[in-house]
C-alpha cells in the first residue's frame, strides 16, 4: 500500500496508545514546564488579593467528576488564596453532584489554615431553581437556605448571622461546567451588579471571554492551563501544573497527527489525479 | 480500608470505559450500565434530601422555617403543579400535566428574555462601543460588524454584502477553531486527570 495512503488512515488504535504514552510518561517522571500567567487568571488573583480581609466570597461548585480533573485544582488554589488573606468563605452548588467535590475540597485546605466551620466557612448545599434562585438570593438567602449542607439552621451559624443576600457577598467565584455561569452573570452580575469570577472547563471558557472583555466578570481562570496558572500564582503546585507537560506533549502529538493526515490526503489525492 | 476499596473499584472501572477504545465489550457495558444507574439514585437521593425535604415537607408539615400559616399552606400550590407534571405517566389525565409544563416554560422565558437583554445585550452592546484607536478595537468592531452581515439574510449577499459575509466567515472560523482547541485541551485535561488517578492514587508509581 502507498505510504501516504497508510498515513492517511493511521489505525485509531495507534493514535489512542500514542496519546496514552505522551501524557503517560509525563506524569510517571513528574516533568514540570514553566507556567506563564495569563491576564485573566492574574486580573482574577489580584481582585481576590485586593480585597480587604474578611470579605465574603461565595464559591459556586457548579461542576460535577467529570470536570474534576480541570476544575478541582481551581477550587484548590482559590481556597488557599482566601484563607490565607483570611476571607470568609460561602460554598454552594447549582450542580447536586458537585457538592462532595466541594466538600473534599473544603476537608483537605480549611484545616491548614485552622479556619473553622460556621465563623470561617459554611457551605450551604444545593437547592434548586437555578435562575429563579439566583435572583431570588438577591432577596434574602434565608428564602432557598434555611439549613446548611449538615442540616443546620443557618441563623445557628456565625458566618450567615449578616449575610442576607448578594449585599453582603464580596465576591462570587463561579466553578463552571455548564451554563450556570452565563445565569450568574446575567441574573446575579447584571441585576444586583454582583462581583464574579469564572473558573471554567475548556469547552465553556471561550464562551466567556466576551464577558471578561466587556468588564461583566472580574477575571477568567480556563480549563487545566488557567489552573496551573492560579496554582503557579498561590505557589502551591499541584495537579494543574503537574498536568500541563502532558497536555502539550498531548497538544504537539495531535498537530503531528493532524498534518500527517492531510499530508498523507493531499499527496494520495494528488497522485490519483 | 474503604478507601483501598473503593480506589480498586474506580480504577477497575476507569479501565473498563478506556476498554472501549479498542472495541466495544462486555466489561465495558456493564460500567457504562453502573455509571447511569448511580447516577440516576445519585441524583433521587439530592432530589429528596435537598428539594422535597428541606422546601416542602419541613416547612409545611412541620412548620420549620414557616414564618406563618400562609407560608406553610401556599406550598400545597406547587406541590400540585409537581404531582401534575407526574400525570404525564397516566395517559387519560396526562393533558394536567402541560399546566405545570406552561408555568416551567412561562418562567424559564420571562427570567431568560430579561437575563438575556440585561446581562448579555446591552453589556455587550456598551462593550462594542469603543474608539477606533488601536488594532485591537478596530478587529473586534470589524469582527462584530461582518458577522452580523453573515447572519443578514434580508439582502441578497452580493457586492460589498458578500465582502462583509466573506469576512464574517472568517471570524466566525476563527472562533469555532478557538473554542475546538479549548474543547480538545478540556478532553486531554479529563485523560490525564484519569491516568494520574491510576499511576498516583492506585499503583503509587507517583508519589
Amino acid at each position: 500500500m502507498d505510504i501516504f495512503k497508510k498515513i492517511s488512515n493511521i489505525d485509531r488504535r495507534l493514535i489512542y496508545t500514542a496519546l496514552g504514552l505522551v501524557v503517560l510518561i509525563p506524569i510517571l517522571f513528574k516533568m514540570v514546564l514553566p507556567t506563564r500567567v495569563s491576564e485573566p487568571v492574574q486580573t482574577a488573583y489580584d481582585y481576590i488579593q485586593n480585597l480587604p480581609e474578611g470579605s465574603v466570597v461565595m464559591f459556586s461548585v457548579d461542576y460535577d467528576a467529570s470536570s474534576e480533573p480541570e476544575i478541582q485544582p481551581m477550587l484548590l488554589s482559590m481556597l488557599r488564596h482566601c484563607f490565607t488573606k483570611k476571607h470568609k468563605v460561602i460554598m454552594m452548588g447549582q450542580w447536586a453532584l458537585g457538592l462532595p467535590l466541594g466538600e473534599l475540597a473544603m476537608a483537605a485546605v480549611a484545616p491548614q489554615f485552622d479556619a473553622k466551620y460556621g465563623t470561617d466557612y459554611v457551605n450551604l448545599g444545593y437547592r434548586p431553581g437555578q435562575r429563579a434562585q439566583m435572583v431570588g438570593l438577591g432577596r434574602e438567602f434565608r428564602d432557598f437556605f434555611k439549613v446548611d449542607y449538615r442540616n443546620t439552621p443557618v441563623d445557628d451559624l456565625p458566618l450567615m448571622k449578616g449575610v442576607h443576600n448578594y449585599n453582603n457577598i464580596d465576591l462570587l467565584v463561579g466553578l463552571e461546567a455548564g451554563n450556570s455561569g452565563d445565569e450568574w452573570i446575567q441574573f446575579a452580575g447584571a441585576r444586583y451588579g454582583l462581583k464574579i469570577i469564572i473558573g471554567a472547563t475548556g469547552v465553556i471558557a471561550p464562551d466567556m471571554f466576551h464577558y471578561m472583555q466587556a468588564k461583566q466578570i472580574q477575571g477568567l481562570i480556563g480549563g487545566l492551563q488557567g489552573a496551573a496558572e492560579y496554582e503557579v500564582l498561590v505557589k502551591k503546585p499541584g495537579t494543574g501544573v503537574a498536568g500541563m507537560v502532558a497536555q502539550s506533549w498531548a497538544h504537539l502529538l495531535l498537530l503531528g497527527f493532524i498534518l500527517l493526515g492531510n499530508l498523507g490526503y493531499f499527496v494520495a489525492k494528488r497522485r490519483k489525479n | 480500608m474503604t478507601h483501598l476499596i473503593g480506589t480498586w473499584i474506580a480504577a477497575g472501572l476507569t479501565l473498563a470505559i478506556f476498554s472501549f477504545l479498542y472495541k466495544d465489550n462486555p466489561m465495558y457495558n456493564v460500567a457504562e450500565q453502573l455509571y447511569v444507574g448511580v447516577s440516576a439514585a445519585f441524583a433521587i437521593l439530592y432530589t429528596w434530601a435537598f428539594d422535597v425535604w428541606p422546601m416542602l415537607i419541613e416547612p409545611m408539615v412541620m412548620g420549620r422555617g414557616a414564618a406563618s400559616t400562609l407560608d406553610r399552606w401556599i406550598l400545597i400550590v406547587p406541590t400540585i403543579f409537581g404531582l401534575m407534571m407526574l400525570s404525564r405517566w397516566i395517559p387519560k389525565i396526562s393533558w394536567l400535566s402541560r399546566w405545570s409544563i406552561s408555568l416551567t416554560v412561562g418562567i424559564a422565558a420571562g427570567l431568560g428574555i430579561t437575563g438575556q437583554i440585561q446581562g448579555v445585550l446591552l453589556p455587550q452592546i456598551r462593550a462594542t462601543l469603543v474608539p477606533l484607536n488601536n488594532f485591537n478595537n478596530i478587529l473586534m468592531v470589524v469582527g462584530v460588524i461582518s458577522t452580523l452581515i453573515y447572519f443578514y439574510f434580508s439582502a441578497v449577499h452580493k457586492g460589498i454584502v458578500k465582502i462583509g459575509a466573506r469576512a464574517g466567515v472568517v471570524f466566525i472560523m476563527v472562533a469555532f477553531g478557538a473554542s475546538f482547541g479549548y474543547t480538545v485541551m478540556a478532553r486531554i485535561s479529563l485523560l490525564i486527570g484519569r491516568l494520574n488517578f491510576l499511576v498516583t492514587d492506585w499503583l503509587h508509581l507517583v508519589k
